[in-house]
C-alpha cells in the first residue's frame, strides 16, 4: 500500500435483539426453527394489521446505547423506510430516521483512539429468501421478519482493516455483556455494512466513498477493506475515479464487484410511522433501565485483576465471553477462592467445552456443583487426583458430586494424626531414612508420601505429608 | 314482515321480544339484496349467514336473555376484515384473498351477538368520492338509478337507505361515511380518531381513517356506537379516553347549546344555491334555544391541499404491500421481481387508485418531503389548534356534509379535481380528528337528500348524536 493515502471507514452494524418475541407482534423470535412457522397476520404484513411495540425490544436498545455511553432520546418515534423486495411483506421496513432511540457514544480502542457513533436505531428485521438453483425457485422464510434489530452506525472514525475487526470485537463483546443481543455472525444475528474511501495524506476532503453490504464475518470485514482500499488506490494512482456505488464482496475470490451504482440507488421516501403514537421516554425510565445493566468487561477485567489479584492473562481469558465471566462470577458467590475457580475453568473446563459438545460452561458443570468439589477439596476431604475423578463422574451422571462422593466411598477418613503417625511409623521401620534425606530430600520425601499413599489408598493429601515430613526431618 | 323501513331499535325490539327469528331476518335481508341487485351495493352475500341465522335462534330457545345486538343482520364495507371471508376493497388485485382474521370491530359485533351478512360495495380501496372507481361497478344512488351512491362508502350508504341489512359500516378517511350518507338520505358518522380501533380495516390513510356505523337514526348510530366504541391494544393509536354510553344524551334539547358556524364555511354555502335552506335551519335552531355564533377557522381552505398531501403520501405507504408476491394476485406475464411488482400493480390497481399512490410517492421522495408532506403536517396541527380554540367558544360545529345532492354517475369521473372538491366540508373532521355525524335534514332541487354534518369536541360523540337525534325527530324539513 502506498504511505501517502489514508483510510476513511464508517460502519453500520445490524444486531438481533435477544427478545423472546418479535418487536411489533408476539411470534416467537428464535433462528432455526421450520420456514414460516413463527409467523402472524401482522409480521407478514396482512391488509389491516397494525403494530404493537414489544416493550422488551425498547429496553434492550436503550441498554446497548447506555453500555455504549450514547445519549438516550427523550421520545420513541418509527419512521417508515420503503423499498419494494419480497422479503418485506409490507413493503417499508419500520425503522427510525428522525429521531433514533440513542444519540451518540462510542468505542475506545486499546491504542487510546476513539471511535464515535452517531446514532444507533431500532428497527425490524426482513425476512430471509432461499434460493433453489436445482428447481430455479425462490422460497420466502418470514420468520425473521419482524425479529428486533439494533443498527449502530459510526461516525467515519476508522483508518484500517486491523482497528475495524478490533472495533467490531469490542462493539460485540459490549452487546454480549449488554444482554442485548447475541451478536452469532453465523446466524446473521450480526452484519456489517462497510463505508470506505481512501484520500490523500493531508487533503482536507473526504474521497469518494463505496458501501459494501451484508459481511458476515469478521474475516470478510477484514478481507473486504484490505481489497478495496488496494483496488481505490492503484485506481487513483493509474489517474482514474472511484464511482460512488454498492460492492459486494465475495468470499471465495476475496475481490469486491460492483452491485449497484449511485444513480441507481434507493430513495427511501421516509415518513413518520402513523401507526404509533409517540411514546415519553423519562430520565426515570432511563435510570431503571441502566440498573439492570450487567457489568461491562473493562469493569469486570479490572475487578478480576486489582480486587481479586488475578493476572492480567487470566482475566483477559475470562472477561473474552460473558459466559466464562458470568460463570467465574457465581462461582465465587458460592466459593471465594478466585485463583482456584480461574484456574479450573481455564484448565478443565475450557478443554472440555472446545473438545464435546457444549454449549456453555453451564452446560458441562453447574456452578454449584463445581463449587461442591472444589469446597471438598480445599477442606481436604478429597486430594487432587480423587476431585479430578469427581469431576468427571459429576459430568457423567449430572448427580450431586457430595452423594457421589458418599456413594462411591471417595471421601478421606483419614485423619492428620493419623498420617502422621503413618509416617513415623515408615521412618521408625528405616531410621536411615533420616541420614538419606539430608542428602536426597526429595527423593526421601516422596519415597515417604508414596508410603502413605498406599497405606491410605491415596486418600491422604500429599502436601500435609510433604510438610510433616520436612517439620520431622529438620 | 317488512323491515326495511324499521330502524334497528325498532327490529332489536322485535327479536328481543321473540316476534322475529334470526332466519326470517336474514331470509328477508337476502331476497331484498337480490331485489335490489342492480343497484350494485352488495357484493357479496356470505354463504354462512343462514347458518349463523339458525345457531342464533337455537341459541335463543334456550336461553332467556339475548345479547343486544343478537340476530341483527349486519352488513360491511368490503375493506374490514372478517375471518374466512372474502376481502377485496373493491379491488381486482385482492379479487381472491380471504382474510384470516376478524377485525375488531367485526370481532366485537360478533361478540354482541350480530350476524355478518355480506360485504358491501367501495371506491377502490376506498379512493374516490362516487363508488364509480370500484372495480366491480358503481353502486347507484338508492333513491335516484342516474346518479352515484356517493362514496366510498356508497355501497354502506346504499344498502341502509334500502333496507337492505340492519345497518352498515363503513370507513371514513375524508368523507368515506358522511357524504354517502348525505346522498342517500341516511345517518352517518365518523368517529373521533382513536375511538373506533382500526384493527382489520385495511389502512388508506392510517392518521385519517376511522370505521364508523351508517343507520337509519341518530338513535341507532348510539346503540351501535356503545358495541364498537373503545380502546383496543391491537392498535395503538386507539385512545384509551373512557366509553360514554353513547345513548345517555338522547331526548336532550338543543336550549342553550351553542352552535358554532365558521365565517369560513358560511362564505362557501353563501355561494350555493342552498344558503336559504341552511337560514331556515339557523331560524329554527334560534327558535329552540340554540345559540348560533360565528366561529374562525382561518386556516380553513388549506384543508383540501393539506388532505391531498397527506392521505395519497400515506396511501402510498399503505398500499405497497400489494405487489403481486404474497396473496395478491400477480401478472403471470411477469418474470424478473421488478416486472412481478411493475406488470401485477399496473394491471390490477384502478386508475384513481395509481394516481393517488403516483402523487404520493412524488410528495414523499427526497427533496419534496419538507416541501410537501412536511408543510402538510404543520398545517394539520394549525387547523387542529384553530378548531380546538374555536370548540372553546361553542358546543358543536355545523356545516354542510356537501355542495349539493348527490350527482350523476359519469359527472365528475373524468375530472379528478372536481370529484376531490367534492371533499370540500367533510375532510376537515377528518384532519382535525374531530367526531362528525351527517343527518339528512333537508331536500334539493331534484327532491333529494341534502346533508348536515355536526361536529363535536374530541371524544364528545355523545353531544352531535344527541343534537343530530334532536333534528331528526324535530325538524321537519328532513328529508
Amino acid at each position: 500500500m502506498k504511505t501517502d493515502y489514508e483510510v476513511n471507514i464508517g460502519l453500520e452494524i445490524h444486531a438481533e435483539l435477544k427478545t423472546k418475541t418479535k418487536i411489533f407482534c408476539s411470534c416467537k423470535n428464535s433462528f432455526g426453527d421450520k420456514p414460516n412457522t413463527n409467523v402472524c397476520p401482522v409480521c407478514i404484513g396482512l391488509p389491516g394489521t397494525l403494530p404493537v411495540t414489544n416493550k422488551q425490544a425498547v429496553i434492550l436498545a436503550i441498554r446497548a446505547g447506555l453500555a455504549l455511553g450514547s445519549r438516550i432520546s427523550p421520545h420513541l418515534l418509527f419512521d417508515r423506510k420503503h423499498y419494494f423486495y419480497p422479503d418485506l411483506p409490507k413493503a417499508y421496513q419500520i425503522s427510525q430516521d428522525k429521531l433514533p432511540l440513542c444519540i451518540g457514544g462510542g468505542i475506545k480502542l486499546d491504542s487510546g483512539k476513539f471511535v464515535r457513533f452517531n446514532h444507533i436505531h431500532l428497527e425490524e428485521d426482513a425476512g430471509k429468501l432461499i434460493h433453489d438453483t436445482f428447481t430455479d425457485q425462490t422460497f420466502i422464510d418470514y420468520n425473521r421478519g419482524g425479529v428486533p434489530l439494533i443498527e449502530c452506525v459510526t461516525e467515519v472514525d476508522l483508518s484500517s482493516a486491523e482497528e475495524t475487526v478490533e472495533f467490531l470485537t469490542k462493539l460485540r463483546q459490549t452487546l454480549i455483556f449488554a444482554d442485548v443481543a447475541n451478536c452469532k455472525m453465523e446466524q446473521a444475528g450480526m452484519r456489517c455494512d462497510v463505508n470506505l474511501s481512501v484520500k490523500k495524506h493531508g487533503s482536507s476532503e473526504l474521497g469518494t466513498k463505496v458501501e459494501m453490504k451484508n459481511l458476515n464475518s469478521f474475516k470478510s470485514v477484514y478481507g473486504a477493506i484490505k481489497y478495496e482500499m488496494n483496488r481505490q488506490i492503484e485506481e487513483l494512482e493509474k489517474g482514474g475515479k472511484i464511482v460512488q456505488e454498492t460492492r459486494k464482496w465475495d468470499e471465495t475470490k476475496e475481490i469486491t464487484t460492483s452491485m449497484r451504482k449511485k444513480e441507481e440507488s434507493k430513495d427511501y421516501r421516509y415518513m413518520p410511522e402513523p401507526d404509533f403514537i409517540s411514546i415519553n421516554i423519562s430520565p426515570k425510565d432511563i435510570d431503571k433501565i441502566r440498573n439492570t445493566l450487567p457489568m461491562m468487561p473493562e469493569e469486570r477485567f479490572k475487578k478480576y485483576t486489582e480486587e481479586y489479584g488475578l493476572p492480567e492473562q487470566d482475566a483477559n481469558l475470562l472477561i473474552s465471553e460473558k459466559d466464562y465471566s458470568d460463570y467465574f462470577d457465581n462461582c465465587l458467590k458460592l466459593f471465594f477462592e478466585p485463583k482456584t475457580v480461574a484456574n479450573w475453568i481455564m484448565t478443565d473446563l475450557l478443554k472440555l467445552l472446545k473438545s464435546a459438545n457444549f454449549n456453555t460452561l453451564e452446560d458441562i458443570i453447574s456452578e454449584e456443583y463445581l463449587c461442591i468439589i472444589l469446597k471438598l477439596l480445599a477442606d481436604k476431604k478429597i486430594t487432587r487426583p480423587v476431585a479430578k475423578e469427581l469431576f468427571e463422574k459429576t459430568i457423567q451422571t449430572k448427580n450431586n458430586p457430595l452423594e457421589i462422593a458418599k456413594t462411591e466411598k471417595m471421601l478421606s477418613t483419614i485423619s492428620s494424626e493419623q498420617i502422621c503417625k503413618i509416617v513415623d511409623q515408615i521412618i521408625a521401620e528405616k531410621p536411615e531414612l533420616k541420614s538419606e534425606y539430608k542428602v536426597q530430600p526429595d527423593k526421601i520425601t516422596n519415597f515417604i508420601v508414596g508410603g502413605v499413599m498406599k497405606q491410605t489408598q491415596g486418600k491422604a493429601d500429599a502436601t500435609f505429608i510433604k510438610d510433616y515430613v520436612s517439620k520431622i526431618m529438620n | 314482515m317488512e323491515f326495511a323501513n324499521l330502524s334497528l331499535t325498532e327490529i332489536i325490539e322485535l327479536i328481543q321480544n321473540r316476534k322475529v327469528t334470526a332466519t326470517e331476518l336474514v331470509s328477508y335481508y337476502i331476497s331484498r339484496i337480490q331485489k335490489f341487485k342492480a343497484k350494485n351495493a352488495v357484493l357479496e352475500v356470505f354463504d354462512d349467514a343462514l347458518l349463523i341465522a339458525k345457531e342464533k335462534d337455537d341459541f335463543a330457545k334456550s336461553n332467556s336473555t339475548l345479547p343486544l345486538l343478537h340476530g341483527i343482520p349486519v352488513l360491511i364495507k368490503d375493506n374490514i376484515s372478517y375471518k374466512g371471508h372474502r376481502l377485496t376493497c373493491a379491488s381486482k388485485f385482492l379479487e381472491n384473498y380471504v382474510a384470516p382474521y376478524n377485525a375488531t370491530v367485526i370481532q366485537k359485533l360478533i361478540d354482541a351477538g350480530a350476524i355478518i351478512l355480506g360485504r358491501t360495495n367501495m371506491d377502490e380501496f376506498a379512493m374516490g368520492g362516487s363508488t364509480e372507481n370500484s372495480a366491480f361497478g358503481v353502486a347507484k344512488n338508492a333513491l335516484d338509478d342516474s346518479r352515484v351512491s356517493g362514496g366510498s362508502s356508497g355501497g354502506s350508504a346504499c344498502a341502509t337507505a334500502l333496507g337492505l341489512a340492519c345497518f352498515t359500516l363503513g370507513s371514513d378517511t375524508g368523507g368515506s361515511i358522511r357524504q354517502p350518507s348525505s346522498f342517500n338520505g341516511v345517518v352517518g358518522l365518523k368517529p373521533t380518531y382513536g375511538r373506533v380501533s382500526r384493527y382489520g380495516l385495511v389502512a388508506f390513510a392510517s392518521s385519517l381513517d376511522q370505521i364508523g356505523p351508517i343507520t337509519k337514526t341518530a338513535e341507532d348510530t348510539a346503540i351501535v356506537m356503545n358495541i364498537i366504541a373503545g380502546n383496543d391494544e391491537k392498535d395503538l393509536t386507539s385512545s384509551q379516553i373512557n366509553v360514554p354510553d353513547f345513548t345517555h344524551k338522547l331526548g336532550n334539547n338543543i336550549s342553550g347549546l351553542v352552535f358554532g358556524i365558521p365565517t369560513e364555511i358560511l362564505n362557501l354555502i353563501k355561494k350555493t344555491k342552498y344558503f336559504d335552506k341552511y337560514q331556515k335551519l339557523f331560524n329554527y335552531i334560534n327558535s329552540q334555544g340554540g345559540i348560533l355564533k360565528e366561529v374562525n377557522i382561518p386556516h380553513y381552505e388549506m384543508s383540501l391541499p393539506v388532505y391531498y398531501v397527506l392521505a395519497p403520501a400515506e396511501a402510498a405507504s399503505n398500499l405497497g404491500r400489494f405487489d403481486g408476491i404474497k396473496y395478491t394476485k400477480r401478472d403471470e406475464s411477469a418474470y424478473s421481481i421488478d416486472e412481478i411488482y411493475s406488470f401485477s400493480r399496473t394491471k390490477y390497481f384502478g386508475e384513481e387508485v395509481k394516481r393517488r399512490i403516483m402523487l404520493g410517492n412524488f410528495v414523499l421522495s427526497s427533496g419534496y418531503y419538507d416541501a410537501y408532506y412536511m408543510k402538510a403536517k404543520t398545517i394539520k396541527n394549525l387547523l387542529k389548534t384553530e378548531v380546538t380554540k374555536a370548540l372553546d367558544e361553542c358546543d358543536v360545529i355545523l356545516m354542510p356534509t356537501t355542495f349539493g345532492e348527490a350527482f350523476k354517475i359519469g359527472e365528475k369521473s373524468t375530472d379528478p379535481v372536481s370529484m376531490y372538491a367534492e371533499d370540500m366540508f367533510t375532510i376537515f373532521a377528518n384532519l382535525t380528528e374531530l367526531p362528525s355525524i351527517s343527518i339528512p335534514f333537508d331536500k334539493g332541487v331534484s327532491g333529494l337528500p341534502l346533508g348536515l354534518q355536526i361536529l363535536g369536541r374530541h371524544f364528545d360523540e355523545e353531544t352531535i348524536i344527541s343534537v343530530a337525534d334532536y333534528f331528526q325527530k324535530n325538524y321537519k324539513e328532513k328529508a
